[in-house]
């Protein structure tokens, strides 16, 4: 609905040029900006009041600074705000005094408790630590099979009775049974429950009385809307919360719920989830997640993945290249095996800022790559690295070659020249924000750079 | 911080740009901007009534279709007319039973309670005293509280206000009267009232899909559906098509025993399309009337995964006809909840939601944008996890259940 909070608050400043500080009024209007883009992204009302004040009063004791823009300062000031409350860095899990050290996984149903119970086993094993899973979510079927499953899967032996009906007990049994054989960990998985059903929140106070765990761990759907609060409410009124597992974060939820939870319940984020693999279990940094919140794309993790795919060296050539506009096909073809290392194309877009609002995901960039090597592929040397000399029968040629049509070839080469020229452009500095793409697309202004 | 790395950054994003800019060149038609033309404004939805809401959703799915190639292009247009012809067929089975059977368990309302009393809470305030520019604020407040998300909920307090200042209602009472009524009517604009019936086939077996992103209660739905279908007479067959998460068949086995219903399934991690084929044919042979298809949970984001439910839409309509592609949504889903339906929607070509969780405090107010901007009609509503807690969604239960 609404564009990135920075490309928002970009059009606000826009109107403002010219004049100096912000006056009360603009300030407001700043504000309702970030309100409305933090309840877009599924902040909960509530937290958005708090913030929105956090940030006010932050504001007003800013320091002017003068290599940024109005709009990059208040993006700092709410990023910061943002990361303050979503916790300064990432948190692993407390030690217990003695083994075993017991973790207790809770939740709505639906969220992924058990998947994630599975995920953190197997990295705990992956450490070196000797994990126990136990499945004490005994209501919804097939749920002690798929854990019993999962934890074949991660290596990690799982208690179950079957035939159980008292998840109290069963969490006692597998807790004596952690004691009396050295595991150095008990994850124990639970049933899903609403957090206005008063029977099983009583039964879940009763699991984590008997087993006085180390962490109780309230996982969380990336994709909670305001209710997000309430479940937080609820459930460390009932249990001492002590984390919080956000799953479901390789989605394209803008996950607001993160704040809700961390605001509530005053825990970090211990473990995102980010994928459906037992492997996709991630340390949680709050400094992406603001930038997620924001719209701003993950660009750390991008930036991440991108210094371990490209050679420095080589990538300062290829910049020298694209400012004069001689970047080849050659070199675009080198360049894109490095951009490959980095994971498929739509997921590496998804992580631009701005790029959420493309349609990415319906252009099946990672299905069309092929084919635009495949022409690449049918050049010669001498044609890929001067794309002008590609004409009449060299064109049809290549379409051979390829197996696509002239009017594909002919579409790639104006398209690679198009965008040569704007690079050229935008690496010069002469292009303000918001560029237009051959495509009509729309490029976002402040990429981030 | 970024300095350092700003060659590396331009290169990246130079390809980035490239890849985008030919890419989309070339799946771009000269004519007619995807989305251009989806509805987004609620008074323009009132007036349009279903035809033309329906109109921006066909034109949409049929382009992605065009999209993915010829042979898929008229697999798909066949599979649009057999569903088209299928639709009249017959009333759906759930609103016949909330008819016919007076239930002696709690009525939806009764099971609503939890989100009513905290939405009751806001309104009180709302309609405290005399209406007053709080007042306003409050109302917006509690609608995107309810998940309604700000956009709607802005439109809706507009409208009432301006209604409020036609009929001259002041009194704080009168105006909630007036907010049932216009959220009623964001549901009835769409006209899709009839259309909340599930749609059997003319020929049995009638297949129904059902689809979502992970943790929704797919499964669970499947088994309430198998149940109530049944009870009435029918014969069911539920395919295990997700064969990715552990023990999925394995809960899905449970639910057939207790619907007597027959499950064909096949090794884990074996080809989901191959599953719903045999089990569309197994259904046939035995001339069971209903074939349920429960698909693994997957983000719509992962275009590999939804490129999986148009190939097992494509491998049943080989033979038989979707006659509905239901979408799980969690009631607990933000705004999120849109762009699921719009990508399940251009995968699977989905004709109905059923709204799950409604008996915890979430409101569920995802599902009046759902319906207002994408015109999918709320078909089921799951409030509970016994085998009976599947209903009729019901536009007038729900909001009166929101209200009162």
């Amino acid at each position: 609905m609404f564009d990135t909070l920075s490309g928002r608050l970009d059009e606000i400043f826009t109107r403002l040029r010219g004049r100096g500080r912000l006056n009360e009024k603009q300030v407001d209007e700043v504000l309702r900006e970030i309100r409305l883009a933090l309840l877009d992204a599924d902040v909960s009302l509530r937290v958005v009041k708090a913030f929105v004040k956090d940030v006010r009063e932050r504001a007003a004791g800013a320091e002017i600074h003068k290599s940024l823009t109005p709009a990059q300062q208040v993006i700092k000031l709410v990023h910061a705000a943002l990361i303050d409350m979503l916790g300064k860095k990432a948190s692993g899990l407390a030690h217990a005094d003695r083994p075993p050290r017991i973790i207790l996984i809770a939740g709505l149903q639906g969220s992924g408790k058990t998947t994630a119970a599975a995920k953190l086993a197997r990295l705990l094993k992956s450490q070196g630590r000797r994990p126990l899973l136990a499945a004490c979510d005994l209501q919804r079927p097939a749920a002690i099979r798929q854990l019993q499953i999962l934890g074949e899967q991660a290596g990690v032996p799982t208690h179950a009775e079957p035939d159980a009906a008292d998840p109290v007990a069963v969490a006692g049994r597998a807790l004596a049974l952690s004691r009396g054989e050295g595991y150095t960990d008990l994850i124990v998985d639970t049933a899903g429950r609403l957090n206005v059903d008063r029977e099983l929140m009583a039964q879940l106070a009763q699991i984590h009385d008997a087993l006085d765990p180390t962490e109780t761990l309230l996982v969380c759907d990336a994709m909670t809307g305001q209710e997000a609060v309430n479940v937080a409410e609820a459930f460390s009124s009932e249990v001492e919360v002590t984390g919080v597992i956000l799953t479901k974060l390789d989605g394209d939820a803008r996950g607001g719920a993160a704040l809700s939870m961390t605001y509530v319940t005053g825990r970090p984020i211990k473990f995102a989830g980010v994928g459906e693999k037992l492997a996709d279990l991630e340390a949680f940094y709050p400094d992406r997640m603001a930038s997620r919140i924001l719209g701003m794309g993950d660009v750390l993790t991008l930036i991440e993945k991108a210094e371990s795919a490209f050679d420095e060296a080589e990538a300062k050539k290829m910049e020298e290249k694209l400012r004069k506009a001689d970047f080849t096909f050659e070199d675009f073809l080198s360049q894109m095996q490095a951009l490959k290392k980095m994971g498929p194309m739509s997921q590496v877009l998804g992580m631009l800022p701005g790029m959420s609002k493309l349609p990415v995901g319906d252009m099946q960039i990672d299905e069309q790559l092929p084919r635009i090597e495949a022409i690449i592929r049918s050049m010669t040397m001498q044609e890929r690295n001067n794309p002008h000399l590609i004409k009449g029968s060299r064109r049809s040629r290549i379409a051979r070659g390829s197996g696509t049509s002239v009017q594909e070839v002919n579409k790639l080469v104006k398209q690679f020249d198009d965008v040569r020229k704007m690079v050229k452009m935008m690496s010069s500095g002469k292009a303000g924000g918001g560029m237009r793409l051959p495509g009509g697309l729309k490029v976002p202004p402040n990429l981030g750079l | 911080m970024l300095e350092g790395l700003l060659p590396q950054i331009l290169v990246g994003l130079a390809l980035v740009l490239l890849v985008i800019g030919v890419v989309a060149a070339r799946r771009r038609r000269p004519s007619g901007r995807r989305g251009a033309t989806r509805m987004k404004d609620l008074e323009a939805m009132e007036r349009a009534g279903r035809t033309a809401v329906e109109t921006p959703t066909r034109a949409e799915r049929d382009k992605g279709e065009e999209e993915e190639g010829e042979a898929r292009e008229q697999e798909g247009d066949k599979g649009e007319e057999e569903e088209g012809e299928a639709r009249e067929q017959e009333a759906g089975p759930l609103p016949e039973t909330a008819e016919a059977a007076a239930p002696p368990r709690p009525t939806l309302r009764d099971r609503l309670v939890k989100s009513r009393r905290f939405f009751a809470a806001r309104l009180s305030e709302a309609f405290g005293g005399g209406v007053d520019e709080d007042t306003w604020e409050d109302l917006e407040a509690a609608l995107i509280q309810a998940d309604v998300g700000v956009e709607t909920s802005t439109k809706i307090v507009a409208r009432l206000q301006v209604a409020a200042k036609e009929r001259g209602v002041s009194d704080a009472a009168e105006l909630k009267g007036l907010l049932a009524e216009e959220l009623i009517a964001l549901f009835d604009s769409v006209e899709l009232g009839r259309d909340r019936a599930l749609a059997f086939a003319p020929e049995p077996p009638t297949v129904w899909l059902v689809v979502g992103v992970n943790g929704t209660g797919k499964t669970t739905t499947i088994g309430k559906l198998a149940s109530d279908l049944s009870h009435r007479g029918k014969g069911v067959a539920l395919a295990a098509a997700d064969t990715f998460r552990a023990a999925a068949d394995e809960q899905l086995q449970v639910w057939a025993r207790r619907s007597s219903a027959q499950l064909v399934r096949h090794q884990p991690g074996a080809d989901p399309g191959a599953v719903a084929f045999d089990a569309f044919r197994f259904a046939r042979a035995r001339g069971l009337d209903v074939l349920l298809i429960d698909t693994a949970g997957r983000l719509h984001t992962k275009t590999p995964l939804m490129d999986e439910l148009s190939k097992i839409r494509r491998v049943v309509e080989k033979e038989g006809s979707v006659t509905e592609a239901l979408l799980v949504l969690d009631a607990t889903a933000g705004q999120n909840g849109l762009a699921q339906a719009r990508k399940f929607t251009q995968a699977a070509g989905v004709t109905g939601v059923v709204l799950t969780k409604l008996d915890g405090s979430a409101k569920g107010g995802i599902a009046l944008a759902i319906e207002s901007e994408l015109g999918l009609p709320i078909k089921l509503i799951g409030v509970g996890e016994g085998i009976d807690d599947l209903e009729p969604f019901d536009p007038k239960t729900f909001v009166d259940a929101l209200l009162s």
